[in-house]
Order: C-alpha cells, then structure tokens, then sequence
C-alpha cells in the first residue's frame, strides 16, 4: 500500500511514526551505525560544500537546529530525498533511502553530530 | 592571535629547516611576528614556489614548496575553512585567506604567521586582490555584496551591498558569487539571485563606481575572466547556457554562449556547483564544465559558438588546463569523486582517468605545469601527478586537503 503513495507522503508517515508513537519501530529502521558514521560524514563534507561544514549556510540555508526551529521534519525529509525544484538543492536518492533522508532531517534539526574521528578539532 | 605552543614549536622547527641553521635566532620571529627585525628574518629565500594548502576542517592553512613537494609548516587558527580560497600579494609573500565564517586573514609565507585577521562578514565565499596588489576584496553570501579592504592593513574602505530592487516593496540583498579582478582597479562579480553583474570601478577605493547589467539570465553561480581580462562569463544555473559581457566593448553589453546546451533534456542531480575561476582558456579554445549533464563544453574564444562538447565521467566541478593549454584536467562532484580526467586538447578527447584518492576537491598546476597537485579529503593527503608521465611523484599527509593555492596566482589576472 505505502508503494504507491506519494514520497512526500511515505515520509510524512514514517515520521509519524517515528515522532508521535513508536520510537522502537523508528529505530528498527534506523541506519546501522556504520552507516551512521558514513551519513555524518556525508552531511558534514558533502552537504557541507553548498551548507558549510558547520551546517551554517552557503549557497544553501542554514540547516541549524535554531534555523531549522521552525520546519516541518517530513518536508526536510522529502527535500533531502528529492531535491527542490527552481534551487540548486538536489534530490539525493540515488545516494540515500528514504529513512536515511528521515534519519539526517531528525538528526539536523537536533543539531546536527560532529564527526567523529581521527580529524582532530581546530584550536581557536 | 596567541600562537598554541604546539605551533610555535612546528613553526620552528619548519624555519630551521628552510633557513638551514639558526633556528635560534628565528625564535624571535616564530613568537611575535608582527615586529620580525631584519636579522630574524630568512634569507635568501623566495616564494615563488610556495604555496597554502587548505585543510578545510582544521581551519587551518599548511604551506607547501612546490620544488621538492613537502609541506614546510602550518598556519591554524583561521576559523572556518569550508569552501576556503586564498588571493596572494604581488610579491608572494602574503596570501589573503578567505574563511566560510566571514575571517579574512594575512598569513606570511615566510614566518608562518597570521599578520592580521578580520571577522568581515558572517558568510563568505572567497575575494580578489587588484592587479596593483592594493585592494582585496571579499565576496560574501550574509550580508550579500562585496567589501574591499586596504590590503595592506585590512583596513575596509568600501563596502558595496549587492542590493536587489533598491528602493521597491522586494529590496533585499543577493549572494555574490565569481567575484574576480579587471585591469584598472575594478572588481566584476554575480548576484546569484539578483541575476546581474556587476563592475565596481575602485580607481577611488573609498568611493567606488558601480555598473550594473540586469536580466543576464537565471541564477550565475560562478564566473571568470579570460587570461587577457577581456570576457567575463558567468555560468548560470537556472538556465542552459552562459552570460558573457565584453569589456573591451563600449559600452560593454552582455550576451548569451552556448545557449540551450542541454537541449531541453531533464538535467542530472548537481551535487556540486561546478567552480568556473581558474579559467580553462587552452589556444583559441575555452573549456566549460557543463550544469547537469556529464559533459565537458568546448567554446571556441573567437566565435564564442560550440565547437565541441566530451563525455565526461561525472559532473564537472574544476576544469582546468595546465598552464601550456595542451591539457586539460576535469574532477567531479559526489559519487564521482575519486576520479580525475585528462582531456588532450588538439584532439579534444579524454587521454586518461586517473583515481587518485578518494574526494578529489582541487587541483592546482605548479606555475609551468610539470605537475599537479590533487587534493584527496578523505585520504588525508595530496597527491602530486607528473602531467607527463601521468604517474604520482609524492604524496604529502594532510589533514582533510581543499582548495590548493600556489604563488604563480599572484601574476595571473582572475586567479
């Protein structure tokens, strides 16, 4: 039944799922944590060249969790997975699955995890 | 500006070892660089084959020689490094090194140290230094617009609010992008969402004159300027096709190239905008990274018509040609990444793919193009390729490498 709805539509159920009931079944689908590591990786250097690597905008918003305060999860969910058509803001699909997308859009608007790893901090 | 230890001990070290002997007597210059005396500093030593390597999540700024590929130190404390660029002084002494986070900061090559740094905007893209090495200037996305600074002191002398409908219910500020240098102490630069260009003429740093080409098409998300400053091209991203304006017209007057090059087909996933400074001019040809398709777009520079257009292996973000113009060297944006491409330009076909790490960001040609030096973020190094052989010469640890900037910019208009 849920292949033949919309993806807007799947993610906004996930979610649903996800923040209002059973946050067992969400983390049931969550990513591995390998592939968690993997998904921070990839939102702070690849997301991060329009976004910044501290998520504090660029050519894209800023995707903070104070920015982000105010938006809807499952339309930041569906614009990571499809893009966003008129800006520069690409669907990711080919590189995500949709709980992915949900998974980054939960965790963006928590404020987004550092990564972790042998790149040691920059002293200030 | 305090120097950890840790740093001041590198610098150190990294002194004695360019200088040869004396390392004691460099102290001095290590701890308070802002008053070296002349017996502290190195001698006989140039910087025509230097350079700074980004190491974008350090935010810091190794410098590297060029002759014998190794890195000499290191520079830290810069902040946010993301999407950093670097302009360099006339004299190669000083690169100007423009963070994410708005800092705009002098590093000596030399003494490895931060001479002066100022926080100048909240979002910033990257700068330009005039042709006469006075003014730098900034181009910055929060407040959008273009600042210029006495490059000498960091001193602003002018700032120029890219400003969208001034005076109208929708007036607001654009993200200026392709921000680059034009002979006569002016500066030409896009608003991604102004949909202009514009030229502001500092002859009178503090009181610069601005021209503004409207309705240019959608959203330039980048541009340059051709090695004899006559055509500036920006790149547009809401539409097929480039803007370019012809400074030696009068009055100037923009056009549109390679209108409609992706031929009403339903473009690819742009998982990185494309990067168009560090012209790719070869002969009588330009070489242009194509939005949305895999494709490299060939221009001739007399005609401005297509001539050509190779199959790449990704989406094209640098296309560069070594500095003779007989190749030209392409990488990609995510997944294609861990590519690099050699396109033989008499016969204007792709001669190599090379995978030389993984997350190729930037390439740069030593100043007569023996060799290349190809940034690998996610191995942790710098791949140096001999562009003849096409084998690796070195390989230098560092940590998560961007953009690569040699001193030769200094001498090139647009770099």
């Amino acid at each position: 039944m849920t292949a033949v709805l919309p993806i807007s539509h799947r993610i906004a159920l996930i979610a649903g799922l996800a923040v209002l009931a059973v946050p067992q079944a969400y983390a049931a689908d969550a990513p591995s944590p390998a592939r968690q590591i993997e998904l921070v990786r990839m939102v702070r250097q690849d997301c991060g060249s329009c976004h910044g690597m501290r998520l504090t905008g660029g050519l894209g918003p800023a995707l903070t969790r104070e920015a982000l305060a105010d938006k809807p999860l499952e339309s930041l969910a569906a614009t990571i997975f499809a893009g966003r058509p008129g800006t520069p803001m690409p669907g990711w699909r080919a590189m995500l699955s949709e709980n992915e997308a949900l998974w980054i859009a939960q965790h963006l608007m928590r404020g987004f995890p550092e990564e972790s790893g042998p790149t040691p901090k920059a002293s200030r | 500006m305090t120097e950890p230890i840790a740093n001041r001990r590198r610098a150190l070290k990294g002194l004695g070892a360019l200088a040869g002997s004396g390392a004691a007597a460099l102290a001095g210059c290590a701890a308070s660089p802002a008053a070296p005396t002349s017996s502290a500093a190195p001698v006989n030593v140039g910087t025509g084959d230097l350079g700074l390597v980004i190491e974008r999540a350090r935010g810091a700024v190794a410098v590297v020689n060029t002759s014998s590929p190794r890195v000499l130190g290191e520079v830290i404390g810069l902040g946010d490094l993301s999407h950093a660029s670097v302009v360099f002084s006339r004299d190669g002494l000083y690169g100007y090194v423009f963070g994410r986070d708005g800092g705009l900061t002098r590093v000596n090559l030399l003494t490895r140290a931060i001479e002066q740094r100022v926080m100048q905007a909240g979002n910033s893209i990257g700068g330009a230094i005039s042709a006469d090495g006075t003014l730098v200037a900034a181009q910055n996305y929060t407040p959008g617009g273009v600042k210029v600074f006495d490059a000498g002191t960091l001193e602003l002398l002018a700032d120029i609010p890219a400003v969208i409908d001034a005076g109208g219910p929708g007036a607001r500020l654009s993200r200026v992008v392709g921000l680059v240098d034009l002979p006569g102490r002016r500066f030409a630069f896009s608003l991604f969402d102004g949909n202009a260009i514009w030229i502001a003429d500092c002859s009178n740093a503090r009181r610069p004159v601005i021209a503004r080409y409207n309705d240019i098409g959608r959203q330039p998300y980048d541009a340059l300027v051709t090695p004899n400053g006559r055509h500036y091209i920006a790149g547009l991203f809401g539409e097929d096709g480039l803007a370019m304006l012809d400074l030696w017209e009068q009055p100037p007057r923009v056009r549109r190239i390679l209108a409609g090059y992706g031929r009403g087909e339903q473009p690819l996933p742009v998982y990185k905008m494309p990067h168009l400074r560090g012209w790719a001019v070869a002969g009588s040809h330009a070489y242009l990274p194509a939005i949305g398709r895999h494709e490299v777009l060939v221009v001739d520079t007399h005609t401005w018509a297509e001539v050509a257009r190779i199959p790449v292996a990704g989406q094209p973000v640098f296309v560069m040609a070594r500095p003779d113009g007989r190749q030209v060297w392409v990488n990609f944006a995510v997944p294609d990444y861990h590519r690099v491409q050699v396109i033989d330009t008499p016969t204007q076909k792709v001669v190599s793919t090379l995978e030389p790490g993984k997350a190729v960001l930037h390439m740069e040609f030593t100043p007569r193009g023996e060799s290349v030096w190809i940034s690998c973020r996610d191995d942790n190094r710098v791949e140096v390729v001999d562009t003849h052989s096409l084998r690796s010469i070195a390989r230098l640890a560092l940590d998560a490498p961007s953009g690569i900037f040699f001193t030769a910019r200094a001498a090139r208009m647009g770099f």
